[in-house]
């Protein structure tokens, strides 16, 4: 059989001009479909930044909050009363909210400031620079190095601002794991900072953040929390329910969907047509084969075999052509939202499959009709 | 090995049916011997193709049987008729049908391959058989840089490369002009035939009768003569 395969693959790769067309569409709907798909998962990932970076295990918020930066107030004694629920460890308040700056160069820059628990620091990021208990110092403030701290003017520890009249200090630089949508800086807090510096409505409290004591409490916690009137989801919820929203509410899924079919159809429609051209120009060929006395398993084999190969060239060369055009386009801007994920990757490979396996088809229901006598006949 | 090679008995066959029925092959029988070359001749629909078809397993007839090396053709199981095909029979086909993509090298070795030898000992092989017909010096390049005869001798090479029995040739000389289409001939049967091996040519080439040791002429699907010419 190996013999076959390397006659396939001599037959398939020497004649270049429909090889390079076959390697060019897979290529192509490749390129396209991780692009799009990575795109999506990097919007994804980025709306989920606070929820990733501030980690708890519960978050608490009023039922009608879809997005992490969209939050409701919600009042005070809701954090006291799921501080009673049995099972609660801990539950601390998280201020949420957004503000204008005012930097040292006197442009104003829209920032983003979490306001950790005051006596807990829950959810406090790692530190570069400085130290995490300078947060209680006098208007302190810990700006996040990610691809956005370039627009809050590089500070450096003892960098001042002005924060809505207030003077804002910084005191630590941190790091975090993801970066946020917005393309904006994000600052941290403390709570009661945040709720003094910032304009607010009558309620100040964004989350709840909850630990249970144990992991089987979650299930009754929520419920309680939910017999409240208000929300309460572990992380990975709260990270899927702003996936959804972004999937089922907005129109970015359904673009998301459309270019990736639109990808797939430009795929099938050349590397089919090409790999059904390329068949045809062989058909007499393989007619000879088959008279000489090759099996008709074979000829499926062989053609299933170049299908498959270009698949895998092709493919190989989409994603290494996505990957390399989002690592440039992030050496460029910081905050691309792209993200290359496994998930990605295999969706894709398993619509290049049916490409491939589409063209094969059609390829081996020709071959598999031609008969000997017709090579006889002329 | 019995010195007959080919023995058809009473071969039938028809395409369609009701009023569309055509009767390619009518009652046809004949032999062939090894050492020998058969040419089957006759004007065009007169059914030599399909009884070429039918005596090398490729086209099923509707009754009669077919006797290759002992072996009744058209009782073998499905699944052995096309690895007879293989082993038994060599196939020069009118239009040579070479791979353009592959090299002339390559292009002989093919029956090899497809008999799942080792590729570089298959490509040796097929380098000796370029050898005899001629053309060791052509082997890496593509069919299309060869002249028509130069192909001819490939098609050849690629039919005589796994060695076998019978050989049949469409045609052979159909594209060629009148001296390179002789000296094909010629050399087929100066090179190729031995006492080991029978070929049939379908031909209406006269300028090449001359090289036959048996002419069977067919007109509407039936033998009407067959002629030893020497």
């Amino acid at each position: 059989m190996k013999g076959i395969l390397r006659l396939a693959f001599k037959l398939l790769t020497n004649d270049t001009a429909k090889f390079t067309a076959l390697l060019v569409g897979i290529t192509f709907a490749t390129f396209l479909m991780i692009q799009m798909t990575s795109i999506f998962a990097g919007v994804l990932d980025k709306s989920s930044a606070t929820v990733t970076n501030i980690g708890s295990t519960i978050w608490v918020m009023d039922p009608a909050v879809n997005t992490v930066a969209n939050s409701i107030p919600m009042p005070d004694y809701v954090l006291d009363a799921i501080r009673s629920i049995k099972g609660v460890k801990y539950a601390v308040p998280l201020y949420s909210g957004t503000a204008l700056a005012k930097l040292q160069s006197g442009t104003y820059q829209a920032v983003s400031v979490l306001g950790l628990d005051d006596t807990s620091l829950v959810g406090r990021p790692s530190l570069f620079e400085g130290k995490i208990e300078d947060i209680f110092a006098e208007n302190a403030f810990i700006v996040v190095k990610d691809s956005e701290f370039s627009k809050f003017e590089n500070p450096k520890v003892g960098t001042q601002f002005e924060i809505n009249d207030h003077r804002g200090l910084v005191v630590g630089i941190a790091k975090v794991t993801a970066a946020g949508l917005f393309g904006i800086p994000t600052l941290y807090t403390t709570y009661n900072r945040a709720i003094q510096y910032l304009p607010n409505s009558r309620y100040t409290l964004s989350y709840v953040l909850v630990e249970p004591k144990n992991i089987g409490d979650v299930q009754a916690i929520k419920e309680q929390i939910k017999a409240l009137g208000y929300l309460a989801l572990t992380k990975e919820e709260f990270v899927q329910r702003i996936a959804n929203f972004y999937i089922y509410q907005t129109s970015l899924g359904t673009n998301l969907l459309l270019m990736t079919l639109i990808s797939f159809i430009v795929g099938l429609s050349i590397s089919g047509q090409t790999f059904y051209t390329f068949i045809l120009e062989n058909l007499d060929k393989f007619g000879a084969l088959k008279a000489i006395g090759t099996k008709g398993y074979e000829l499926v084999y062989m053609i299933l075999f170049q299908a498959g190969f270009t698949a895998l060239i092709g493919f190989g060369l989409g994603v290494g052509l996505c990957t390399m055009l989002i690592a440039l386009a992030k050496f460029r801007l910081p905050s691309y939202a792209a993200i290359v994920t496994f998930t990605n990757i295999g969706a894709a490979f398993i619509t290049v499959l049916i490409i491939a396996g589409v063209s094969g088809y059609f390829g081996v229901r020709r071959v598999l009709k031609i008969e000997p006598f017709d090579i006889f006949r002329g | 090995m019995p010195n007959t090679a080919i023995k058809a008995t009473q071969l039938v066959k028809w395409f369609g049916e009701g009023e569309a029925k055509t009767q390619a092959v009518r009652d046809v029988s004949f032999e062939a011997h090894f050492g020998e070359m058969l040419y089957i001749v006759g004007p065009s629909g007169s059914g030599k193709t399909t009884l070429l078809s039918i005596i090398s397993g490729i086209l099923r007839p509707n009754s009669g049987t077919v006797i290759v090396e002992g072996k009744d053709l058209w009782n073998l199981p499905e699944n052995q008729i096309a690895e007879f095909r293989l082993n038994t029979i060599g196939f020069v086909f009118q239009d040579y049908h070479l791979f353009p993509r592959l090299t002339t090298v390559e292009n002989v070795a093919i029956p090899l391959i497809l008999k799942k030898r080792d590729w570089n000992e298959s490509m040796q092989e097929a380098t000796k058989c370029l050898e005899i017909v001629g053309l060791k010096a052509r082997a890496d390049l593509r069919p299309i840089k060869l002249s028509g005869g130069e192909q001819q001798r490939v098609a050849i090479a690629r039919a005589i490369v796994s060695r076998p029995d019978i050989l049949i040739l469409d045609e052979p000389t159909a594209s060629l002009d009148g001296d390179t289409g002789k000296a094909i001939i010629q050399f087929v049967k100066t090179n190729i035939l031995d006492k080991r091996r029978c070929i049939l040519i379908v031909t209406h080439d006269t300028r090449i009768f001359e090289f036959a040791n048996e002419i069977m002429k067919m007109e509407d699907g039936r033998i009407v003569g067959i002629e030893r010419v020497n």
